[in-house]
């Protein structure tokens, strides 16, 4: 057991060891305690992000924000969380109890099981299993089935309609994001987290070798999380709330915590694969610092989440599915074969990320290129239809 | 030991949500029982230490194919409704039929062959080496399963599709 | 180690009840889960003679993957399948649907 591989899991295994408890005991505690690290790490990660992002959204649209519980609004999101606590808990009548009492619990389960394979910094990783990648590919597409069941059971039409959307729209964008997460591992080889950032020593981000693939990635994540301009499955304006419009009080919580959670681990996952996870000047020395890097990167990620969130309107359906099937899924496609032939290409390996970082940026302008005529050619047919009709 | 107590316990998991997606009246719990009796099926690939099956089984199966399912129920709901009874006229002989085939079955595997076990640790390389066989002594096969998987992709959109005016 | 005969077993009973729920269910939806119970028993099958008898051979894990793709491609072709119907009559209950005629 090296998953605290730095100084504290030997102490930690001595002082187990002094206490007289057998081998199962310890494998056993170890679990425990990362559990609980993890989970304290996530839900206050939550606490300030929910915080961050009020404030961000506030200071785009000049408003001051959150400011009046704590020192800058800090501890507002304690006091809403208490707030939901206390509220009443509603059930609609013709609800279908059981699936409609699981939903948010595995709403939250299906994000947290994604923080086992993260690499917060050298060593410090909850699990490094082999599938890494594919795992966190696998555990995302089960907080689907809580959407699905939230949508289903709530026994309301605009809840039914956001689980339709949430099929449709998270179904379709997984397929992009599998395929932007394959390139990079496809480059190193390996699927285990912690290898991957192993690969990406000495500044060699795959994020900066393969920026197309990170946009992919960006985008991908963005629709994933339900962000504008990809919240179609929670649109207020056209079904009120979509899936969780029946939830309230604590229910209502952990749908919201799964929804910042998500966010986070998003961030985390991008880092991770892209941005040369807890990599940095001086890590080697001071390994503590790659917890600082780690989190530095991902929250660099986060605030351009909110960012875009604060900043862009909403996509019509139509054009959400149309861009995902039409624009992202080749392109992925395009960035999994340009990295296969790459990876066997016979030259030295700074020339071959050269290569491959003018390939992408290349694709980048292509199918940037491409989508601006057909929205210019759209809008101009668009003029004409307004002419003709004046 | 433990091993063994966890089997039990997955495998108890996996048959019971079975036997509740075959028997449960309601068509959206049948296929919330097959989701978790998936995740008892995973689970089992664990214990085979075939991790990246268990993986792919959970992201397939759960994330796709009960999805799907799920989708499909929701989308002709119109026979939720309890307008027939969800078992055909031949439900008893089938789960008589049903009864005797599992018992020939156990008493076939558990009691009359004796199977020939090995004792052999799993490579450490299985995953690099499934990835060389499927595209390598075994590449016909995956090439039909893509065709397959493609000639599905565009059948399956042909079918669901609004027919145009 | 768990003996291999339990694994089959478990995969045995997941098979019958797969196929109870084919043969005895109206819905062609629940028919379809039940296929998909009997593929998963055969996996769990594949996977268990893989593990017992020679797990430096991956023919196991091969015919396993393979076992997963025809059952998505099943899937996915199946509801399409089941969907159209529905739009065109209203049922997906295999025992209502007896004309060759649209």
């Amino acid at each position: 057991m090296d998953v605290l591989k730095p100084q504290i899991g030997d102490w930690w295994h001595a002082l187990l060891q002094g206490a007289g408890l057998s081998s199962g005991w310890i494998v056993f505690l170890d679990a425990l305690v990362i559990t609980l690290i993890l989970l304290g790490l996530g839900l206050t990660s939550v606490l300030f992000a929910v915080w961050l992002e009020r404030k961000l959204a506030a200071r785009v649209q000049d408003r001051l924000g959150p400011n009046r519980v704590g020192p800058y609004g800090l501890v507002q999101t304690v006091a809403d969380a208490l707030k939901l606590l206390t509220k009443e808990d509603i059930t609609p009548d013709n609800a279908e109890r059981l699936s409609y009492n699981l939903a948010p619990g595995l709403a939250v389960f299906a994000v947290l099981m994604l923080l086992l394979v993260i690499p917060f910094g050298p060593g410090l990783i909850g699990a490094d299993i082999n599938v890494g990648v594919l795992y966190l590919v696998a555990m995302g597409s089960v907080g689907i089935m809580a959407i699905l069941m939230a949508g289903w059971s709530s026994n309301n039409k605009y809840a039914l309609l956001g689980g339709f959307r949430a099929v449709a729209q998270l179904l379709s964008y997984e397929i992009p994001m599998i395929l932007a997460m394959s390139v990079p591992v496809l480059f190193a080889g390996t699927m285990s987290m912690e290898k991957l950032v192993e690969q990406q020593a000495h500044g060699r981000w795959f994020g900066v070798v393969m920026p197309a693939a990170f946009f992919l990635y960006f985008l991908a994540a963005l629709a994933e999380n339900e962000r504008t301009p990809f919240d179609l499955l929670e649109a207020d304006s056209e079904i009120v709330a979509g899936y969780h419009i029946e939830y309230s009080g604590m229910k209502f919580a952990w749908f919201f915590l799964a929804f910042f959670l998500n966010t986070l681990i998003l961030s985390a996952i991008a880092t991770t694969l892209f941005l040369g996870g807890w990599r940095g000047p001086f890590v080697e020395q001071v390994p503590a610092l790659g917890i600082f890097y780690f989190l530095a990167k991902s929250f660099v990620l986060v605030f351009a989440f909110m960012w875009i969130r604060a900043t862009f309107p909403r996509l019509r359906i139509d054009q959400m599915m149309a861009f995902a099937w039409k624009v992202m899924v080749p392109t992925g496609l395009v960035l999994v074969l340009v990295a296969a032939v790459f990876v066997k290409l016979p030259v030295a390996p700074l020339v071959r990320d050269v290569l491959l970082f003018l390939v992408n940026v290349f694709i980048l302008l292509v199918v940037a290129g491409l989508v601006g005529r057909h929205l210019r050619l759209q809008i101009k047919r668009l003029s004409e239809g307004a002419a003709v009709v004046s | 030991m433990i091993l063994k107590v966890v089997f039990l316990l997955v495998s108890l998991f996996t048959v019971g949500s079975a036997l509740m997606v075959v028997t449960h009246k309601n068509l959206f719990s049948s296929a919330l029982f097959l989701v978790a009796s998936f995740f008892g099926v995973a689970a089992l690939y664990v214990l085979l230490e075939a991790e990246f099956l268990a993986v792919a089984q959970v992201l397939i199966y759960v994330g796709a194919i009960a999805t799907l399912i799920i989708f499909a129920i929701m989308l002709t709901r119109g026979m939720m409704s309890g307008r027939t009874s969800p078992r055909n006229d031949q439900a008893a002989w089938a789960g008589l039929a049903s009864v005797v085939l599992g018992l020939v079955l156990l008493y076939v595997v558990v009691f009359r062959v004796q199977w020939p076990v090995v004792e052999k640790p799993v490579p450490p390389d299985t995953i690099e080496q499934l990835g060389r066989a499927l595209v390598g002594r075994y590449v016909v096969p995956f090439e039909v399963a893509s065709v397959l998987l493609l000639a599905a992709l565009v059948g399956a959109v042909l079918i669901a599709r609004e027919k145009e005016v | 180690m768990v003996p291999l005969s339990w694994y089959l077993a478990v995969a045995a009973v997941l098979f019958v009840l797969g196929l109870f729920g084919v043969l005895s269910r109206r819905n062609a939806v629940a028919i379809l889960m039940g296929v998909e119970l009997m593929l998963n028993a055969v996996n769990i099958n594949l996977l268990a003679f893989w593990r017992y008898t020679q797990p430096e051979n991956v023919a196991g894990l091969v015919f396993a993957v393979i076992v997963l793709t025809v059952a998505a491609a099943e899937a996915a072709v199946g509801l399409a399948l089941f969907i159209a119907l529905y739009r065109l009559r209203e049922s997906v209950n295999v025992d209502e649907i007896q004309l060759l005629k649209g």
